[in-house]
């Protein structure tokens, strides 16, 4: 029964009440995406050797990284509640959130690719990062495929949260040894210098800070969008 | 009284097994004929790095084949006798012991056939032995906890190897490094390797010690 009042509350009546209180990070996201979109193509950027103006890449494809792994950690955090305390609500953030995720892996994939075609020659190189990114997105499409194969929905609540829980755990592992073994193209890896040592400079930190603030507030954003619009039709299933 | 269900529970599965002795035979027969297909097909020795990478990618196969079965039998009314009478923990506890036993069987052997048949490089043996042993170990756990998971979907096979592969990486990357150093003969030995192998295996069983309490129930 509370299931189905908070559905309803959240889907219809609170629309009214909701004042600049709850919503005022909707549009910062709004406004440092927009800010980063056209100054990341304006403010002048240092020059460099071999990034020369690809460098303004990095307000789009680094943050879009980072909104990733934190929109996947929040996914993993309610798959954690979810086995502690199981109900459909728990269920459906985590699974959105690892739609989400899946979004915002595939764009970060597209601009790298795009970025390392023009810098290093290739659409894919051989890379520990970019392995690191494919195996990312292999894990949860598993995670899909499988909460598809699950008909009962508790079960599939349950059985996909462990497996979550499971994959993202040996997905950090993952992220933290292979590094160690290989150099890597990445700047702060192999010999390369980070670009925070000289070539971020004041401009540029201007417009990279806001753009991972708005990025992950972008993706929470987009998050509760997909969580209210998967209530509505889970509403319109109980009605039928 | 964990250690006593477990005892019981491996002396159970090694009955069942022997009582259907063909399923065993089945898989050490698969990886026969698997390193035979490929002796066939490469013809002569190969050089380092195919070899390790065929020998790795041979066993992984054979390995997710071997354990996918594992929760087969335990469907219905036999499992819910098996969960009323012992700890949950101990059942998963058990299988993974019994499965690493299965594979250090199936590497030995996948071994032997591959040295006779595609050649012997391995310079170093006591390291290769030494990986292998921690490989199948790691193999076994994982496998065994995503056969649990795999077992409760209705397309259990292919969910087996969707689910298992990409989270088998961090575990392939460092067995491949090590017994690439085994087949040079490198003077020292990477402790470090070595040493993420063991607490990745740790990691493991653990993580699966603390997760099938959610699973098993249906």
């Amino acid at each position: 029964m509370g299931l189905e009042n908070s559905m309803s509350e959240s889907a219809g009546s609170s629309q009214k009440r909701k004042g600049l209180k709850t919503y005022w990070w909707k549009i910062i996201a709004a406004l440092f995406v927009l800010y980063t979109i056209i100054a990341g193509f304006i403010i002048p950027v240092p020059a460099q050797a071999i990034l020369h103006e690809t460098i303004r890449n990095l307000y789009f494809h680094v943050p879009m990284w980072f909104a990733m792994m934190t929109i996947l950690f929040v996914s993993l955090w309610y798959s954690i509640k979810n086995l502690a305390n199981p109900n459909a609500e728990n269920d459906m953030i985590a699974s959105q959130a690892a739609n989400v995720g899946l979004v915002l892996g595939a764009l970060g994939l597209a601009t790298g690719s795009v970025w390392a075609r023009y810098t290093w020659g290739a659409w894919w190189v051989a890379d520990t990062k970019l392995n690191g990114a494919a195996i990312t997105m292999l894990i949860y499409f598993a995670y899909f495929i499988l909460r598809g194969s699950i008909n009962e929905e508790q079960k599939r609540g349950r059985i996909s949260a462990v497996y979550n829980i499971f994959a993202y755990i040996m997905l950090i592992v993952f992220l933290m040894i292979l590094p160690r073994m290989t150099d890597s193209l990445h700047p702060g890896n192999g010999g390369n210098p980070g670009f925070n040592q000289y070539d971020l400079d004041r401009n540029m930190r201007m417009v990279f800070y806001p753009a991972v603030i708005g990025w992950i507030l972008l993706a929470t954003w987009m998050l509760t969008l997909s969580v209210r619009l998967e209530k509505i039709k889970r509403k319109l299933l109980f009605n039928e | 009284m964990l250690f006593q269900q477990i005892k019981y529970l491996i002396v159970k599965e090694i009955k069942l097994e022997m009582r259907n002795k063909y399923a065993l035979g089945g898989i050490l027969i698969y990886v026969v004929s698997t390193v035979f297909v490929s002796y066939l097909s490469f013809k002569q020795v190969i050089n380092p790095a195919t070899w390790n990478a065929l020998f790795w990618i041979i066993l992984l196969f054979a390995s997710i084949n071997a354990v996918a079965k594992s929760f087969l039998g335990e469907t219905g009314g036999r499992s819910l006798y098996l969960y009323t009478l012992t700890n949950p923990q101990a059942v998963i506890l058990s299988k993974i012991i019994y499965n690493s036993l299965i594979l250090i069987v199936l590497s030995g052997l996948c071994l032997a056939a591959y040295s006779l048949l595609i050649g012997n490089l391995i310079q170093d043996t006591a390291l290769f032995l030494l990986t292998l042993l921690l490989g199948s170990l790691g193999f076994s756990s994982l496998l065994t906890m995503v056969s649990a998971i795999a077992s409760k979907t209705s397309n259990n096979f292919t969910l087996m190897a969707i689910l298992s592969l990409p989270i088998m990486l961090p575990l392939l990357m460092v067995l491949i490094k090590l017994s690439r150093n085994a087949i040079d003969g490198l003077e020292l030995w990477d402790w470090n390797s070595l040493l993420i192998l063991f607490f990745l295996n740790v990691i493991i069983v653990s993580l699966s010690y603390l997760l099938f309490r959610y699973l098993w129930r249906d």
